[in-house]
């Protein structure tokens, strides 16, 4: 693009009228000059001032305010360096169940969330009757939010009129508690974020296949390659981007995890997670010191923690990926 | 590298047009296997809608019943009733801040986004690969990082439980700029811009238009998802929407889960009013919205 102002412009039929003075063409011509140096800045600007204002600001803050002892219970706020890192490390075992909680679910949801989304990809990717019915179908869960998503699968996994509870009674097994343990609890709210987020992640997977040049399946078929071989020696190698994109995306929401665990509490006082915190996830816990605790340094060595927690993750998941792919 | 990349171009032929080579008919033909797949996948997805309305239509004693319900009973008006009155949850109150939000934000990030798409698209300008940088790095950043002091900011400000602590922050993000900047790269010819400028067109001018009317298709898609987006927003709301009598509609339904007593029909009639706006969007819409996500997904 040549941005030359110097080049007499062929194309100037209107500046033929009784020629304007020269002062007055002088000033239009620094005008523009101004116009064409200014205006990208001004353009993006209000991205900036937004960012630097409740984007890096509160990040800075954050990492001061860590290092203090800050509440609105003091009147004072003292500098105490790296000690609440130090306390939330080694002598924090709430902080830890928190992580814990959090990594499991994870694990627990994106795992099956990926595999099922890829298979549905394939499926979609088929020549099928009614393919705009059957991805609009799969698409839908992402218009309902995280809360009644929470709440409707909440009721699903009610102790004593749930659906599921009823569905093991048919099958002769006992109800679950599905917010007493654990295990039973991650599993209910696993299913909860796979159900919003799988059809997202097949959408992206069906992209990625379609992009997929049809003549290597041809040529694979030809050298009698089975479908099953051509998913694991075609789709799978060529999505390797794709995957890894959902994986990061997957990571950065599922370390975020809040929203479900919360709602699945029925009645006041879900921020705990259970009654032993056996569903708290770290954001939950970070409320819980911010907003019911009032320990402000505190929370903030908290948050730091969860961001390092999410920037480690996603880059091992990267290298993860990038291993896995290339071995194939 | 992820791109989300809208093509303004002609779309690629559907599959299986005229004559499609029979090795290729064949690879892709679907299985019994795919079918049962398929049609699993529509009824695990559209259950709990189902479901939704079940216990919305049901009074609360019906709700909880041993086997559970599975038809849709007729108490639908009665419970949208109840939960419209119901002073701890604000309902009416939410649903029109959560519009007012939602609007606000959609309009702003599609208006801010463009105009510095197309500055990062077709300006040029010192620092514009650095700035355009942060731009990225800040999609990868979560709200939780500056919670707090984002928290005392908006304290200072005097804006906790009230609506600009939830759209200020929100006017306009990476995502915007980045999807408006791919599209504008192949949308907008530099010739084009180029003419205008010999015209003596201003940069306002041409973006006005020249350039906008070109980026109408990406700036629809990306009205739907920031709309969408934002209406479900969660965790920053609860955060500083502390005061039940102003919330955004889905504060609202935390506040009715979290009473004392689960009244069941009137929380799901809760979550139908909650999700029918988006549902019509995603009738009317459905197409550009699974473009958009399709689109936005990972070329490289």
């Amino acid at each position: 693009m040549s941005l030359e102002l110097d080049t007499p412009a062929p194309a100037q039929p209107r500046g033929h009228r009784a020629g304007p003075a020269g002062g007055e063409k002088a000033r239009r011509r620094s005008l523009t000059r101004l116009d064409l140096k200014f205006s990208p800045y001004l353009y993006v600007l209000p991205f900036f001032v937004i960012f630097a204002t409740f984007g890096i600001y509160p990040i800075v803050y954050t990492v001061w305010i860590a290092m203090t002892d800050r509440s609105p219970l003091n009147a004072e706020t003292s500098f105490i360096g790296l000690d609440n890192f130090v306390r939330l490390i080694a002598d924090d075992p709430q902080f830890w169940n928190a992580v814990y909680n959090t990594f499991g679910m994870f694990l627990m949801a994106t795992v099956p969330q990926l595999v099922i989304a890829m298979m549905l990809a394939n499926a979609l990717n088929r020549r099928i009757k009614g393919q705009t019915f059957f991805r609009m179908a799969i698409a839908m869960p992402i218009i309902t939010s995280t809360a009644v998503v929470a709440l409707i699968f909440s009721m699903i996994y009610a102790r004593d009129f749930g659906l599921i509870n009823w569905l093991l009674s048919v099958f002769g097994a006992d109800p679950i508690d599905f917010r007493a343990s654990k295990f039973a609890s991650w599993f209910a709210i696993s299913t909860m974020v796979d159900w919003r987020w799988v059809g997202y992640n097949a959408l992206i997977y069906l992209a990625g296949m379609q992009a997929i040049p049809k003549d290597m399946y041809e040529a694979a078929a030809l050298d009698g390659a089975s479908r099953m071989r051509q998913f694991w020696s075609i789709t799978v190698p060529q999505l390797r981007p794709t995957i890894i994109f959902t994986l990061i995306i997957s990571t950065i929401g599922g370390l975020q995890l809040f929203t479900e665990p919360l709602l699945f509490t029925s009645g006041p006082g879900g921020i705990s997670g259970g009654s032993q915190g056996q569903f708290q996830t770290i954001t939950m816990y970070l409320l819980d010191v911010m907003n019911q605790r009032f320990q402000w340094g505190y929370a903030g060595a908290v948050s730091l923690l969860l961001f390092l927690l999410i920037a480690g993750m996603s880059l091992v998941n990267y290298l993860l990926a990038r291993r896995i792919s290339s071995d194939k | 590298m992820t791109t989300a990349t809208l093509q303004p171009v002609a779309r690629k032929p559907k599959r299986g047009g005229k004559g499609p080579s029979s090795t290729s008919e064949r690879l892709f033909k679907a299985s019994p296997l795919t079918w049962i797949g398929l049609i699993f996948g529509v009824i695990l997805s559209l259950f709990p809608f189902y479901w939704m309305i079940v216990i919305a239509s049901r009074t609360n004693d019906a709700a909880n019943t041993w086997p559970p319900p599975f038809l849709p009973g007729g108490n639908l008006g009665e419970n949208i009733g109840r939960v419209l009155a119901n002073q701890d949850a604000n309902i009416l109150k939410g649903l029109m801040n959560s519009v007012l939000v939602s609007g606000t934000i959609t309009i702003a990030t599609v208006f801010f986004g463009s105009l510095a798409g197309f500055a990062f698209a077709k300006l040029r300008f010192r620092g514009k690969n650095a700035l355009l940088l942060v731009v990225l790095a800040s999609m990868m950043i979560p709200i939780q990082l500056g919670v707090l002091p984002l928290y005392i900011l908006m304290s200072e400000l005097g804006w906790l439980n009230r609506m600009p602590s939830v759209i200020v922050p929100f006017l306009i993000g990476g995502f915007g700029i980045f999807m408006m900047r791919q599209y504008a790269e192949q949308a907008v010819p530099n010739e084009l811009i180029e003419a205008a400028r010999v015209d003596g067109c201003s940069t306002w001018r041409i973006y006005w238009h020249v350039v906008a009317p070109a980026l109408r298709p990406a700036a629809a898609v990306l009205g739907l998802l920031t709309f969408m987006e934002q209406w479900n927003q969660f965790f920053w709301p609860f955060v500083v929407l502390a005061d039940p009598t102003n919330p955004t509609v889905q504060i609202s339904l935390r506040s009715l889960n979290s009473a004392y007593f689960a009244d069941n029909s009137q929380i799901f009639a809760g979550t139908l009013i909650a999700t029918l706006p988006l549902f019509v969007v995603f009738i009317l819409f459905g197409r550009q919205i699974i473009g958009g996500i399709m689109e936005g997904a990972v070329k490289s």
